[in-house]
């Protein structure tokens, strides 16, 4: 008799940090009828985006996770929701990059540092009145004040540490094991609010949660302490440059309602609405831009994309 | 545009504000970028197309080191840079 040899298998691991991709398309529009098409692209340190815009209209967009190099990300972005819509880099007429990897977009004809273009998404997305945008990205966070037409007035930008950042809160969800999704309503199922752990560095932060588990408390009070630490620190950020009503947030901790609400809190202003992605604003505003720089142009045939 | 460059950590807040708007009308060619012993400042094209100074960004990540020199404990009076920005557009938080 032959003993069996189970194959050794390391069990499955769950990524609890990852987060919902998503595309969408106005059906309701036809981009054939539209005299400008332009395509903004956002190349962040973690996620990428693709936004398609008709005649200055939002006309769809591409949401996915930035991969192992920036051309190849610009590239699965801007494919995603030209298929969904039957449209290839030939019909756009003019592509604008930004965000961290904006130089490295191989068919974009201009880039734009994604300060200027969340200020101009946000405008677009939240409305003129928009005065005030927290941007969290992936791995900086900023404070961005502008004007109603949405230019930028004052900027402030804290990418030293990744404490604040959407890679902080995929740490903690994987530490916790808790889909990242969950975070933001589980932080609100305390019985007591708790105090904020660390805000000065993620690795402290983690550390300190680990202590915490280890105490005993429970993995929602945990997660509360962290959305409380989180937003202490980016409140400082935006009281440096002035908070001032509307107040949007865009990035992926926008839709992290742990975060949001108690932005909202400390600072006693409720954030403004959209109804569209809250990641999608600087490729948004990138979009907006090209548009306007076409418009400018008078241009009426599609410009041959940059090599 | 109210500029600001540098971070927030543990020891304090670290930031040189530059105001775009006072910057394009610079009457003596950007002295900033003459005067800083360590050469942090430059000439750059920004988003709204004006030509305006900004820090380099190898050094923004470390302002609290670069600026020591030109600190009072660094036998400095006053900062070259905000001496020579004639328009007023620099300015230290710390």
């Amino acid at each position: 008799m032959s003993a069996v040899i189970q194959p050794n298998t390391a069990p499955e691991k769950k990524e609890y940090w990852r987060w919902a991709e998503n595309t969408w398309v106005d059906e309701t529009k036809d981009w054939r009828a539209a005299k400008i098409l332009t395509c903004g692209i956002d190349v962040g340190s973690v996620s990428s985006q693709a936004v398609l815009v008709c005649d200055g209209e939002l006309y769809g967009f591409n949401n996915m996770r930035t991969g192992n190099n920036s051309p190849d990300s610009a590239n699965n972005a801007l494919k995603g929701v030209m298929d969904k819509c039957g449209m290839s880099l030939d019909n756009i007429h003019f592509v604008v990059g930004t965000g961290y990897g904006r130089v490295n977009v191989p068919f974009a004809h201009k880039a734009i540092t994604e300060i200027a273009c969340h200020a101009r998404g946000a405008n677009y997305m939240g409305g003129r009145g928009i005065r005030t945008i927290l941007d969290m990205g992936g791995q900086d966070c900023k404070a961005i004040h502008c004007d109603e037409k949405g230019k930028v007035t004052n900027f402030l930008m804290n990418d030293k540490c990744a404490a604040g950042t959407g890679r902080g809160m995929e740490v903690i969800a994987d530490l916790l094991q808790i889909p990242i999704s969950e975070l933001g309503p589980r932080s609100f199922d305390v019985d007591v609010e708790p105090a904020a752990v660390s805000s000065v560095c993620v690795v402290f932060a983690k550390s300190e949660a680990l202590g915490l588990l280890k105490s005993g408390w429970t993995k929602n009070k945990v997660v509360a302490a962290y959305c409380q630490a989180m937003a202490e620190r980016v409140v400082s950020l935006l009281e440096r440059i002035g908070v001032e009503k509307e107040f949007f947030i865009t990035g992926g901790i926008g839709k992290n309602a742990g975060v949001v609400k108690r932005i909202e809190r400390i600072l006693k202003i409720e954030t403004a609405q959209t109804k569209y992605d809250s990641q999608i604003a600087g490729a948004l505003g990138a979009a907006l831009f090209a548009n306007t720089l076409v418009t400018k142009q008078g241009a009426s045939a599609p410009i041959k994309a940059a090599a | 545009m109210i500029a600001n460059y540098g971070y927030k950590d543990g020891s304090g807040e670290y930031y040189i504000a530059i105001d775009t708007d006072q910057c394009i009308q610079c009457p003596v060619d950007h002295a900033c970028t003459k005067v800083c012993p360590k050469g942090m400042f430059e000439i750059i094209t920004d988003d709204y197309d004006d030509n305006v100074a900004a820090i380099k960004q190898a050094h923004r990540r470390a302002l609290a080191y670069e600026c020591t020199v030109c600190k009072p404990a660094g036998g400095y009076a006053r900062l070259p840079c905000t001496t020579a920005c004639t328009p007023g557009a620099i300015k230290h938080s710390w």
